[in-house]
């Protein structure tokens, strides 16, 4: 690593799992000791404790919940260029807490979600949406999957169809005649 | 029999192409983003100065002349490393050299500059705003621009004697012909 960031400090911005305590589980008798409930319990908890950490700072929300709405949209978007595999809204980075700003602040001006992603895709180019978007050089990534599957499918109706040729291939008159003999000859 | 021998060709011939694209992905090196802002003229802003009564820096400053546009922090400890190379190019006197103070505090940058020695015809102190307009995802970030304004070059990192003395000076002296 040549460059950094300041380093900044580590919140835990764990969401809490909604519901998750208060529950309404009702009788624990009937429900907590059933292990099949039991499972779906730790199932489900694991599940939401595994919710995105929303790295959003009280006192960069914009009042208005539309807006704000809005701009979160935006920055799920928008990858944070110094962590590289978290959106803009998800990271702690001090260059995503300057980024949520300005989406919030060009939102709050009257730009659309698209003029605010064109804004930053003109300063950091394809890299800073984390969708790729499809043109002629990410045509194979999005079409891969597709034609892998194509692939594969001719590959099996070829299998298939070789295989049903060779069952299929009647016996020549010759072979009839040689099948006979050998029956005859072990049943006699 | 060619089918046949097809079949168990093709799926090598993939696989070994694939290894191939794994391969030379491995060499690349993932830190260092290209820049859409190359060929395209540089943003317009214009930063206060480090210190009341300096001259801060702003777009018009890139005009007439090709420049050298620096970012740099005390924070930052690559910054550091360069600064020698950044006081060969000023003492060279080809090229003014602008520093873009990124997200620092005024007093520090004073400090830093006073201890390492200051390479910046002019500073402006930037609070991350200007930086994101550069497309400056981490510093040091060292930009080239021409007469015209328009940046021509981005150095991402460390910058040694080196670069420049075998691409920031040689781009000078191409882009004042």
């Amino acid at each position: 690593m040549t460059r950094d960031l300041p380093a900044d400090r580590r919140r835990t911005a764990g969401m809490p799992a909604p519901g998750f305590r208060r529950g309404g589980l009702g009788r624990r008798s009937e429900m907590l000791f059933h292990p099949l409930a039991l499972c779906a319990f730790v199932g489900l908890a694991l599940l939401l404790s595994m919710a995105p950490a929303h790295a959003v700072r009280p006192d960069e929300m914009l009042a208005n919940p539309a807006l704000e709405a809005r701009a979160e949209q935006v920055g799920h978007e928008l990858r944070c260029l110094v962590c590289r595999d978290q959106s803009v809204e998800d990271s702690e980075a001090d260059l995503a807490h300057d980024m949520r700003v300005l989406v919030r602040r060009r939102i709050a001006a009257g730009d659309s979600n698209a003029e605010v992603i064109a804004y930053l895709r003109s300063r950091y180019g394809d890299f800073v949406l984390l969708n790729p978007p499809f043109e002629i050089a990410t045509a194979l990534l999005w079409g891969g999957p597709v034609l892998i599957l194509l692939l594969g499918g001719l590959a099996i109706a070829h299998f298939y169809r070789a295989r049903r040729n060779d069952s299929a291939a009647p016996l020549s008159d010759a072979e009839q005649h040689r099948l006979a003999a050998l029956l005859n000859r072990e049943h006699p | 029999m060619t089918a046949r021998r097809l079949a168990y060709l093709l799926p090598t011939g993939l696989f070994l192409l694939l290894l191939a694209g794994f391969l030379l992905g491995l060499g690349r090196n993932r830190e260092v983003l290209p820049s859409p802002l190359i060929d395209k003229p540089a943003p317009n802003f214009a930063l206060p100065p480090l210190h009341d009564g300096q001259s801060g820096f702003s777009s018009a400053d890139l005009k007439g002349h090709a420049s050298v546009v620096n970012t740099f922090a005390s924070w930052c400890a690559p910054c550091r490393e360069e600064n020698p190379a950044l006081m060969a190019l000023a003492r060279a006197k080809r090229v003014p050299v602008y520093g873009i103070d990124y997200k620092d505090n005024p007093k520090t940058a004073a400090a830093w500059l006073a201890e390492l020695g200051n390479p910046y015809t002019r500073i402006g102190a930037d609070d991350g705003r200007v930086g994101i307009e550069w497309g400056v995802y981490g510093v040091p970030e060292t930009f080239v621009t021409d007469p015209e304004g328009r940046i021509r070059y981005k150095h991402v990192g460390v910058l040694t004697e080196a670069d420049v003395e075998r691409t920031i000076l040689p781009l000078v002296t191409r882009l004042e012909q």
